[in-house]
């Protein structure tokens, strides 16, 4: 029993009562932005782990201690490189992969514009088909299975 | 479209295959550190012995400070002995090392530098707050800090004898200038 | 013994695999019937083994068989019976078994259903089928054999991967592989049609009910995967975007598309160029999601290991694509049709956005996967792109879909008169903005929430607009309404199906909008009898206690959830198991339909006078579930067989 109730991690490394509940969610906002480094791809909001839980501590002391949050973001950047931030800086090369999305869609609804236009374009000759909807077309099915 | 373009079609494809393959030439997992050639950040520990041990007292010596942990295995395993040679061959040469463990249980971390024998310096870093200072994200890292107190160079993994040797050799090889900022 | 026999079994089915490729191949170039036979009896002979190998290995799990390495490293003496039958899947060898199993099993489907109904097909889908088949037997002989034999065997195994130890990892492989190999079908046949010059819509009829169930199966397997993150990881979440979760969601997205825009080559026979397109792209993805996963170039949760299967897996990779994408280039001039529309105001449009949106979606997932890999190689520096980048980026995407399925079914084909759009659409229109005035007045306040609220409404009311307008059109003709409504739902089932199915989607938006939006979190540290408030519910820490289970050790902690008066006790842990580096978190939660009450253990006194919890009160989670379920019925509903006539 001892054995594994002492499997707890060194008594001293618990998390800190936040000083006024404000920052908590300031705490969550800062800590969403950052990667856990020891996990694959979670964020240190998310992570269970204790890394992201010391990284936590840190991020509510510094707060507390007066730091404005891109300040806290910039002091892990300094220290891991940009690789920490989970959501990549929307500057110099990073701009493509934020562009390429709206970039797509661009394309795409372009793509889309050529094709409608030569489609539509194509039909000339013969009268269009009358809009028919679900209801009347149900009427008609009924029609046609019941009449006999 | 004539009959030769069609054929880029399947071309297109080539230089997206060939980002996957330059994948494999990758780690994943190794991150280049920006504080080298920066200045080490400062901290004040206790060693499991209970003296304090503080970065500062060490200016003007060559500083190999190791992160690690007892549940790391096997390469802190395998690089224990080796740091423990090191500082053996070098310690009367001005260079120390210096032991810093992790998420890491007392008890396990004390049996741990039992049974490797180890006698530099080892603390426990409880918060969290020099691994982070220090951009750990995992273990084993070890730093090789220069006289003038910079960060000369970061290796991830377990350190082997051959990169001791000569990351220290190459720092002790250097004129001892006036103290880099603090 | 079990080593050389299951050995033996593979190397047969690879020979056999390759051989019936070769011959199918062969015979479909040819026109030689005795060897498409020959192929067809390969066909069952590779299935019959990779069964046998299958069977082998759970055995060996069951008889903790040591001998066997992947037996020894994936279980020990302690591990619970079940958990030794789902270990069979859960690393990498048996994975490749398991997916081989279920190319074989489908394999032998089309074999007893198409060997008669798709003549000019036949001999070329076997051998596509075959042949991806035979490449996962080389990996499975070459890479990663599941019948190494460990000399000499050890007493006792490494043990299951803790976090598979859960009713999930029963499920959720299961189903995303079956939706993985499922799109190999109607890829093959895809193949196929370009291979015999038939691209016509010949295929796409043949292969309607392989695509929707495959598209269910990989539907299926994500939600299930998001359910077992949010209950099992602890970390309070369902979807990290993971480069793995995102591997598996691109082909989903492709084949959603496809899904889509194959109804209107049956239709109107136009597309054809893009639905072989989108087919390539869904399968291709599926490739490139198994090679992420085993190869360890991008890093990711779920990677399983680093090394050649790697190479292999890029090697297919790149072979599938020439090929397929050459056989494209081969057969152009008659896939380039010639198309036309009465009106850009028409279902033809709408679903032409709707792919627009899809495939946006997965290029943009796709590149945000591999962009760390593109800055590391043009730029030199590693970056990470995770959640906050693929959330914000793809909701406008996901909305817009939202709304565009709200829209299509309502919409007519050719041409839609502004009568017909007056009638379908005020009403939803006017329930989109009420429902957003009220969701505004009642302190709904992220903008996207609000927009998301209104567009659900709008959808939600095209499906009942169209709903009770053909009910009632039946009970006019003289029926009673629950006659009406079943008459409706059988006989148009693959409509009402559909209409099911967006509900269910609807469903889901609403869940993922309430989590992400609504939900509140706190982490604090408490001293035995001390409290911690959220949202209402107040949270006390009892105590803690410590147990041994068979393969564990687990601390629990005990806390009592009131909200005025006790809703009941929650007993989230911490389990030790002895080849994990770190604790494993389990986490308790109370299950509502509104709200989650969700608590995981963090650290803890070792005498256990004080613990630190994280404390989540997530919104609506539950309606992804529910969402799920009803997907279900609406596939169900959509796969069943054509009603007749009545006489």
């Amino acid at each position: 029993m001892c054995l594994l109730l002492g499997a707890a991690l060194g008594g001293a490394a618990l998390a800190q009562q936040p000083a006024t509940p404000v920052n908590e969610q300031q705490v969550h906002e800062v800590a969403a932005q950052l990667r856990c480094v020891v996990c694959q791809n979670l964020s240190v909001a998310d992570s269970p782990s204790e890394m992201a839980q010391q990284m936590r501590a840190i991020v509510r002391e510094r707060l507390a201690a007066g730091e404005r949050p891109e300040q806290v973001v910039q002091y892990f950047v300094d220290r891991y490189g940009e690789w920490i931030l989970l959501s990549p800086r929307g500057r110099g090369f990073n701009l493509l992969v934020w562009l390429f999305p709206a970039v797509a869609v661009a394309v795409g609804l372009a793509i889309v514009a050529v094709v409608l236009r030569r489609w539509t374009r194509r039909r000339r000759a013969a009268p269009p088909a009358a809009a028919v909807d679900a209801g009347m077309s149900e009427r008609i099915r009924r029609e046609l299975d019941g009449g006999a | 479209m004539t009959r030769l373009w069609r054929w880029l079609i399947p071309l297109s494809a080539i230089p997206l295959l060939a980002l996957l393959a330059y994948g494999f030439r990758t780690n994943p997992r190794d991150i280049p550190s920006p504080l080298v050639g920066r200045p080490a950040p400062a901290f004040a520990l206790t060693t499991f012995a209970g003296a304090p041990l503080a970065l500062e007292t060490h200016r003007g010596r060559v500083v190999v400070v190791n992160f690690w942990a007892s549940w790391c295995y096997p390469a802190c395993y395998e690089e224990a002995p080796v740091l423990e040679r090191g500082w053996r061959a070098y310690r009367d040469r001005g260079v120390v090392v210096i032991g810093v463990d992790i998420q890491d249980r007392r008890e396990a971390a004390e049996k741990f530098i039992r049974d490797f024998g180890l006698t530099f310096p080892n603390a426990q870093d409880p918060t969290g707050k020099v691994s982070v200072d220090y951009g750990v994200y995992g273990v084993p890292e070890t730093f090789f800090i220069d006289r003038r107190g910079r960060i000369r160079a970061k290796h991830v993994g377990a350190v082997t004898d051959e990169v001791f040797r000569a990351n220290v050799e190459r720092l002790l090889a250097e004129p001892e200038g006036p103290p880099g900022p603090a | 013994m079990i080593p050389e026999l299951g050995y033996g079994a593979t190397i047969v089915a690879l020979v056999l695999a390759l051989g019936g490729a070769g011959a199918a191949a062969a015979g479909g170039r040819v026109g030689r019937v005795a060897l498409i036979e020959a192929a067809q009896r390969a066909a069952v002979g590779v299935f019959v083994l990779v069964s046998f190998c299958f069977a082998l290995l759970t055995y060996a799990f069951l008889a903790f068989d040591f001998s066997v390495r992947y037996v020894a490293n994936n279980t020990n003496l302690g591990t619970p019976f079940y958990y030794r039958i789902t270990g069979v899947w859960g690393a990498l060898e048996g994975s490749i078994i398991l997916w081989s199993w279920m190319l074989a099993l489908y394999t032998l489907v089309i074999v007893l259903r198409h060997r008669r109904n798709a003549r000019e097909f036949y001999p070329w889908v076997l051998a596509v089928m075959l042949g991806v088949l035979a490449f996962f037997l080389v990996v499975m002989t070459f890479a990663a054999p599941p019948f190494e034999r460990q000399t000499p065997p050890p007493a006792d195994g490494r043990g299951l991967n803790p976090l598979l130890e859960d009713t999930g990892m029963i499920t959720h492989p299961v189903a995303l592989y079956l939706g993985f190999t499922g799109l190999t079908v109607p890829f093959a046949f895809a193949l196929a049609a370009l291979v015999a010059a038939r691209v016509g819509d010949t295929w796409i009829t043949l292969t309607r009910r392989w695509t929707i169930v495959a598209w269910y199966f990989l539907s299926l397997g994500l939600l299930i995967g998001g359910w077992w993150s949010y209950h099992v990881l602890g970390w309070g979440g369902y979807w990290a975007w993971d480069p793995v979760e995102n591997a598996a969601f691109m082909p989903w997205l492709a084949a959603t598309a496809f899904l889509h825009s194959v109804m209107i080559q049956e239709r109107r026979r136009m597309l054809k160029l893009w639905n072989i397109s989108l087919i390539i792209m869904a399968f291709t993805l599926t490739l490139f999601g198994t090679f992420l996963t085993r190869s360890g170039v991008i890093a990711s949760v779920h990677a399983f290991t680093q090394g050649t299967i790697g190479i292999l897996f890029l090697s297919f990779l790149a072979l599938v694509l020439l090929v397929a994408l050459g056989l494209v280039a081969l057969r152009w001039d008659a896939l380039r049709a010639q198309g036309e529309l009465d009106s850009v105001v028409s279902r033809e449009s709408v679903f032409l956005l709707n792919n627009v949106m899809l495939v946006a979606a997965a290029f943009t997932v796709f590149f945000g996967t591999v962009f760390p890999l593109l800055s590391e190689a043009v730029r030199g520096v590693k970056v990470s792109v995770g959640a906050p980048f693929f959330n914000q980026v793809n909701i406008p995407l996901f909305l817009s879909l939202i709304f565009l399925m709200g829209v299509g079914p309502l919409i007519a084909w050719r041409r839609a008169s502004v009568e017909s759009l007056r009638r379908n659409f005020l009403w939803p229109i006017a329930c989109g903005v009420l429902a957003a005035a009220v969701g505004f007045v009642m302190g709904v306040r992220p903008a996207l929430a609000v927009l998301t609220v209104a567009t659900t409404a709008f959808v939600a009311a095209t499906i009942v607009v169209d709903f009770t307008r053909a009910t009632r059109a039946r009970r006019r003709a003289g029926e009673s309404l629950l006659p009406a409504m079943g008459g409706l739902l059988l006989r148009h089932n693959r409509r009402y199906g559909g209409f099911v199915v967006h509900l269910g989607v609807l469903v889901i938006a609403v869940g993922v909008t309430g989590s992400q939006a609504w939900s509140v979190q706190t982490e604090t540290t408490l001293r035995r009898g001390e409290h911690a408030e959220l949202a209402g519910y107040r949270v006390r820490f009892d105590g803690l206690s410590a147990s041994e289970e068979s393969n564990h050790a687990k601390v629990t902690g005990t806390f009592t959830v009131s909200n005025g008066r006790v809703l009941g006790v929650l007993r989230p842990a911490k389990k030790f198991y002895p080849q994990q580096q770190s604790p494993i978190a389990a986490v308790d939660y109370r299950l509502g339909l509104t709200e989650d009450v969700y608590l995981v253990l963090g650290d803890f006194a070792r005498d256990g006078t004080e613990a630190t919890i994280k404390l989540q009160v997530n919104r609506l989670v539950s309606w992804i579930w529910l969402g799920g379920v009803v997907i279900t019925l609406g596939t169900l509903l959509a796969i069943l067989p054509e009603r007749k006539r009545p006489a």
